[in-house]
C-alpha cells in the first residue's frame, strides 16, 4: 500500500517534468513567430523610412518659404509650389464636395433602406471592385465623360469630380462597415420608441458612424492627393505660372466658382515633371516635394486616427 | 383572480407568425392582457414566448420576410395591431418595450429618456424637463442621477441602465409595456430592484413579461402563461399555474422534471 503510494508520487514528478519539457518546446515557437512578425514589420517600416529620409537628405536645400510662395521657374534654384499646392488644394476641395454627401448617401441607402436581394449583392460587389479598378482606367473615363462629353475642360472641377469618383468606392465601404458596427439592439430601441426610419438614420445611424464614416474619407483624400495618373489623363498642365481665380472675393456676393473652369497642376504632377527634366538641380525639387506629399498624407492618416480615437471614446459596444 | 370585472387591455386570437425562412414560431394563440396586470410568459428556449411579446410593437416588421395571421385587439377601441392598415409606428407609440440587455443609446442621461417624446416632435423644454423627471422618478433612477442629468448613459451601472432604459419607455405615456427577460444580464439586487419597480408600474399601466426565471414569474406575475414549441400549453393565475397546474407539461416544466 506504502510503496503503492510511493510509485504513484514518483510517476506525477516524471509526468510533470514532461509536461513542462512540453511546454518549453512549444513556447520556442511563440518566440519563433514574434520574432518572425517583428521582422516582417521592420521591413515595411524601413523601406519607407529609407525612402522618407532619403527624399529630406536630397530636398533639405529647398525647405524655406520661397520654396511655397514661388511659382514654377525655368530655374531651379527659383522654382517653387505655389501653383502646385493650391491646385492640390482646390482639386482636393471639390472632389471632397462630391466624394462625401454622394458617397455617405449611397451607403446609407444599402445598408439601411435598400432590400437584401440579389440586386443589392450585386451592387455590392460592384463598388468593391470599383476600389480596386486601375487608377488611369477613372482617368480615361473622365476624358471621356467630363472633359468631351460635358465640356467642363482641362479643369479643377474636373480633376476634383474624377478624384471624388475614384475615392467613391473607399466612402461608401467604409460608411457601410461604420454603420455595421452599431448594434441591433440600439436600431431596435429607437425603433421601440416609435421612431420612423428616418428618424433612427439622422439621429442614431449616421452619428454613432461619424467616426468610421471620417476616417474613411480622410484615407480616401489621402490616396486622391497622391493621385498622378488619372490627372496626367485629363491633362492637367505641368507648368503654371499662375494661380486661379480665387473663390472668396471682396465683391458681394464674396464667392465666385471662376476657380472651377481654370487649368491647374498639383503637386504629384509637378514632382513628376521636375523629376522628368534632365538637369540634377531640378531632382533637388522633385525630391522636397515627394517628402512633403508624405509628410501631408501621413498627417492626414494620424488625423484619421485621431479622430476615430475621440469618437469612439464615448461610444462603447 | 380571474373574473369577470377586470378589464381586457389586449387579446392574442388565433395568432400564428411565421419567420422569413418559412418556420412557424407561434401556433393558434389565445390569450388575453388584464389591463394593470402583469402577465409572465415561460417555457424553455425557443418556446416562441419572445417571439410572441415582439409581435406586441410590431418589431419583427423590421426584417423582412416574417408573417402573421390572426389578430391582436388592443382595447377600448378594438384596433387589431397587426393589421397591414395600422402602422407599426402607432403601435410602437402605444406599447413600448424593454430589452433584455440594457441598450441605452450613447447619449446623455436626459437624452435617452427625451428621446421618444423628441420622436413625437415636443421640443417644449419646460415640458421636456418635467416629463424626463416624471419617468425617471417612475424608474426609482431620479435620486441617483438628478444631479448628472447631462452624462453620458453608459457610465451608469448595468441596473440603473436597465432603470434608464424603462424611464424611456415610461416617458411616453404607453398603454402596455412589453419586457422581454429585463433582468438577465443583472445581479440579484438590481434584479429585485426592477421587480419591485415592475410591481409598482402595474398600477401605471399593462405589463407582459417574458422570463426565464420561475420564481420571478410566481413573485411579480398575476397571470402565467406556459407556452412550448409555439404552442401556448396552460394560461392561467399565476398562483393556480404554480400550485395547481391542470396540464401534465406545465407541471413537469415547473417543478423542474423538463427544461
Amino acid at each position: 500500500m506504502n510503496s503503492n503510494i510511493q510509485k504513484n508520487k514518483a510517476s506525477v514528478i516524471e509526468n510533470l517534468d514532461a509536461v513542462r519539457a512540453m511546454i518549453k518546446r512549444h513556447k520556442r515557437n511563440d518566440i519563433l513567430f514574434a520574432t518572425i512578425g517583428l521582422i516582417a514589420i521592420m521591413f515595411g517600416l524601413l523601406a519607407l523610412l529609407t525612402l522618407f529620409v532619403d527624399l529630406v537628405m536630397d530636398g533639405y536645400p529647398r525647405f524655406n518659404i520661397q520654396f511655397f510662395s514661388d511659382f514654377p521657374s525655368r530655374r531651379a534654384g527659383s522654382a517653387g509650389l505655389l501653383s502646385a499646392w493650391v491646385g492640390s488644394l482646390l482639386v482636393m476641395l471639390v472632389t471632397f464636395l462630391t466624394a462625401v454627401p454622394i458617397g455617405v448617401a449611397a451607403g446609407l441607402y444599402l445598408e439601411e433602406y435598400a432590400p437584401k436581394n440579389w440586386f443589392s449583392d450585386l451592387i455590392e460587389i460592384n463598388v468593391s471592385n470599383l476600389a480596386g479598378v486601375p487608377s488611369i482606367i477613372y482617368g480615361l473615363l473622365a476624358l471621356g465623360l467630363f472633359v468631351y462629353g460635358l465640356n467642363l475642360g482641362q479643369s479643377i472641377l474636373t480633376a476634383g469630380l474624377t478624384l471624388g469618383l475614384l475615392i467613391l468606392p473607399i466612402v461608401i465601404v467604409s460608411t457601410r462597415e461604420a454603420i455595421r458596427a452599431i448594434p441591433i439592439a440600439i436600431r431596435e430601441a429607437a425603433y421601440a420608441v416609435g421612431a420612423t426610419k428616418w428618424q433612427v438614420v439622422k439621429d442614431h445611424i449616421v452619428k454613432y458612424s461619424q467616426g468610421g464614416i471620417l476616417t474613411g474619407v480622410i484615407i480616401g483624400m489621402s490616396r486622391a492627393l497622391g493621385e498622378t495618373a488619372p490627372i496626367i489623363t485629363i491633362g492637367a498642365l505641368t507648368f503654371i505660372a499662375f494661380l486661379p481665380p480665387s473663390p472668396i472675393t471682396t465683391e458681394v456676393p464674396f464667392i465666385n466658382f471662376e476657380w472651377l473652369s481654370s487649368s491647374f497642376t498639383v503637386l504629384p504632377i509637378q514632382m513628376f515633371n521636375w523629376l522628368s527634366r534632365p538637369d540634377h538641380a531640378f531632382h533637388i525639387n522633385a525630391a522636397a516635394t515627394g517628402a512633403i506629399i508624405i509628410v501631408v498624407t501621413l498627417l492626414m492618416n494620424g488625423t484619421a486616427i485621431w479622430l476615430r480615437y475621440k469618437i469612439r471614446k464615448n461610444i462603447k459596444w | 383572480m380571474i373574473n369577470a370585472t377586470t378589464p381586457i387591455k389586449a387579446e392574442s386570437k388565433d395568432l400564428n407568425f411565421f419567420y422569413s425562412n418559412g418556420t412557424q414560431a407561434l401556433k393558434g394563440i389565445n390569450m388575453p392582457l388584464y389591463e394593470n396586470k402583469i402577465t409572465a410568459l415561460i417555457g424553455p428556449s425557443g418556446c416562441g414566448k419572445s417571439t410572441f411579446l415582439r409581435c406586441f410593437n410590431r418589431m419583427h416588421d423590421l426584417y423582412p420576410g416574417n408573417r402573421y395571421e390572426g389578430q391582436i385587439i388592443m382595447h377600448p377601441d378594438n384596433t387589431n395591431i397587426l393589421e397591414k392598415g395600422v402602422d407599426p409606428i402607432e403601435v410602437r407609440m402605444r406599447i413600448s418595450m424593454v430589452f433584455q440587455k440594457p441598450n441605452p443609446f450613447p447619449k446623455s442621461i436626459y437624452e435617452n429618456v427625451a428621446y421618444g417624446l423628441r420622436v413625437r416632435g415636443e421640443s417644449n423644454k419646460r415640458l421636456l424637463d418635467d416629463k424626463v423627471e416624471e419617468a425617471l422618478k417612475g424608474a426609482a433612477l431620479w435620486n441617483e442621477v438628478k444631479d448628472r442629468l447631462q452624462d453620458l448613459a453608459f457610465n451608469l451601472s448595468g441596473g440603473q441602465q436597465q432603470r434608464l432604459c424603462i424611464a424611456r419607455a415610461l416617458a411616453t405615456d404607453p398603454e402596455i409595456m412589453l419586457f422581454d427577460e429585463p433582468t438577465s444580464a443583472l445581479d440579484p439586487i438590481a434584479t429585485a430592484n426592477i421587480e419591485e419597480l415592475m410591481s409598482e408600474l402595474r398600477n401605471k399601466l399593462t405589463i407582459l413579461v417574458v422570463t426565464h426565471n420561475m420564481q420571478q414569474a410566481a413573485r411579480i406575475s398575476d397571470y402565467t402563461a406556459y407556452m412550448y414549441l409555439g404552442d401556448l400549453i396552460e394560461y392561467g393565475d399565476t398562483d393556480m399555474i404554480f400550485t395547481r397546474p391542470t396540464r401534465k407539461e406545465t407541471e413537469d416544466y415547473i417543478t423542474g422534471k423538463f427544461g
